[in-house]
């Protein structure tokens, strides 16, 4: 072991030991840090956060102890951990990032004057204390940054898969006929979400004609265009007949001038003309009860 | 001719594309364009767009309002990406060299009043495209 390493071993133990002596000081200091912002009274109760700065602190000084300042080494698994987890569930209370990376950046001052103290008269092992307290504090802030920011990602990610869910309901308008209202982007993860449970339904319910509703779509591009016709060959594979309804006066113009060729797609300008032609392709038709109207 | 007010957005990336979507047909909307005018333009912009970000590895896009003597929506279309080899080819119905219909440059010509369209190998595309009211 080369003796810079050796050094950094013993000045980071003494950092624990100052930890030690000092910690009721370091913590209740370290809470006035946070200022009202990084606190969020708001958002997280007094005593949950005083709870989080205790168990930090004990973390943090058993890592010191060990000798090892690498925050990246096994020593610190404990307290990526609990960084982890911390952010996590920040990011789910609505804390901002900073806010986050605030809980371990505001420990800095506290720390710094006690070790400050204890190294009063060795000014070299002072600046090495600091050094070894700065890189640590700087690199487990970014760790809590880094593991916020994958958990917003993950967290909108599944409220997109969410909502795509909810904005393609299938639903039965008639025994044998099915209507799928789309609405908005026909993107290409929208459409493998739409043709999933459109084919599901129709074998589910074992329907013969499916309505594609696209009124709620506001632009048919080639993109939307090749998407449908998708859909409506796979249905066509399951044994259902699609009509596609919600095709307005402008968009019929577009995809004329787009050239597109809607093959033998039946569409019709809005769902009621749709749903009254499915029923009159099943040989349904109805009478009106003269003697009531 | 007067342009009344210029704008740039970015093009990298699907939402990108949403969003000039939705800033042409505001536009258009402004500028008095009927709802058939707007959709077509709209549906110009969506295809000259995504080619912008599939092909042209992203771009910019330009978009003018011109008031006068004739009012208008100009989108210029801009890319540094690979270019197009034979745009009368590309032009053409059909023709793809990716996994789409082979529509989108086409029909977009034929959505607009005035199409232009610069494309050097290895120097990348540019497509104007003009609506007028
Ligand atoms: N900005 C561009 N840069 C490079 N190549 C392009 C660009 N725009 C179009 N191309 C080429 O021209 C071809 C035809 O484009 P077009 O938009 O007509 O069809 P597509 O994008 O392949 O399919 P669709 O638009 O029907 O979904 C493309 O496949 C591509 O090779
Ligand atoms: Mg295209």
């Amino acid at each position: 072991m080369n003796t810079i390493l050796m050094n950094s071993n013993k000045k980071s133990a003494g950092i624990a030991a100052v930890v030690a002596k000092n910690e009721e000081t370091i913590l209740a200091e370290w809470i006035r840090e946070m200022s009202g912002s990084v606190r969020r009274t708001d958002l997280i109760k007094e005593s949950d956060l005083r709870a989080q700065c205790a168990q930090f602190l004990q973390l943090m000084k058993d890592g010191l102890e060990t000798g090892n300042v690498n925050f990246q080494s096994s020593v610190w698994e404990k307290t990526r951990e609990m960084l982890g987890d911390l952010s996590r569930s920040r990011a789910a209370l609505g804390f901002m990032p900073s806010e986050t990376a605030s809980f371990v950046f505001s420990m800095k001052r506290p720390l710094f004057t006690q070790v400050r103290q204890d190294s009063k008269d060795d000014a070299e092992a002072l600046a090495e204390q600091m050094w070894i307290i700065t890189e640590l504090l700087d690199s487990m802030g970014l760790y809590t940054t880094e593991v916020f920011q994958k958990s917003r990602e993950e967290m909108i990610r599944r409220q997109q898969e969410e909502l795509l869910e909810l904005s393609t309901p299938v639903v039965k308008l008639w025994d044998g006929v099915l209507a799928l209202p789309v609405i908005g982007t026909l993107d290409s993860a929208r459409t493998q979400v739409v043709m999933e449970s459109l084919l599901q339904a129709i074998v589910e319910t074992n329907s013969r004609i499916a309505i594609i509703d696209i009124t709620g779509v506001p632009t048919v591009d080639t993109v939307v265009a090749q998407h449908l016709l998708k859909t409506v060959t796979a249905a066509r594979l399951m044994g259902a007949d699609c009509i596609i309804s919600g095709v307005r006066p402008q968009i019929a113009q577009t995809i004329v001038h787009l050239g597109i060729n809607l093959l033998d797609v039946t569409t019709k300008a809005n769902l009621a003309s749709a749903f009254a032609l499915a029923l009159r392709k099943l040989g349904i038709t109805f009478v009106r009860d003269t003697q009531k109207s | 001719m007067a342009v009344t007010s210029t704008e740039n957005l970015p093009l990298v990336s699907e939402p990108d594309v949403v969003a000039i979507r939705r800033r042409v047909r505001e536009i258009s909307a402004q500028l008095g364009f009927t709802l058939v005018d707007q959709t077509k333009v709209v549906t110009a912009a969506s295809e000259l767009a995504r080619n912008t970000v599939i092909y042209g590895g992203g771009g910019i896009v330009q978009l003018e309002s011109l008031n006068g003597p004739r009012v208008g929506l100009r989108l210029i279309f801009e890319d540094k990406g690979p270019g197009i080899p034979d745009v009368e080819l590309a032009l053409r119905n059909g023709f793809t060299t990716g996994s789409g219909m082979g529509l989108g440059l086409g029909g977009a010509k034929r959505l607009v009043n005035d199409f232009e369209i610069v494309s050097r190998t290895g120097e990348g595309t540019k497509v104007t495209i003009t609506r007028w009211k």
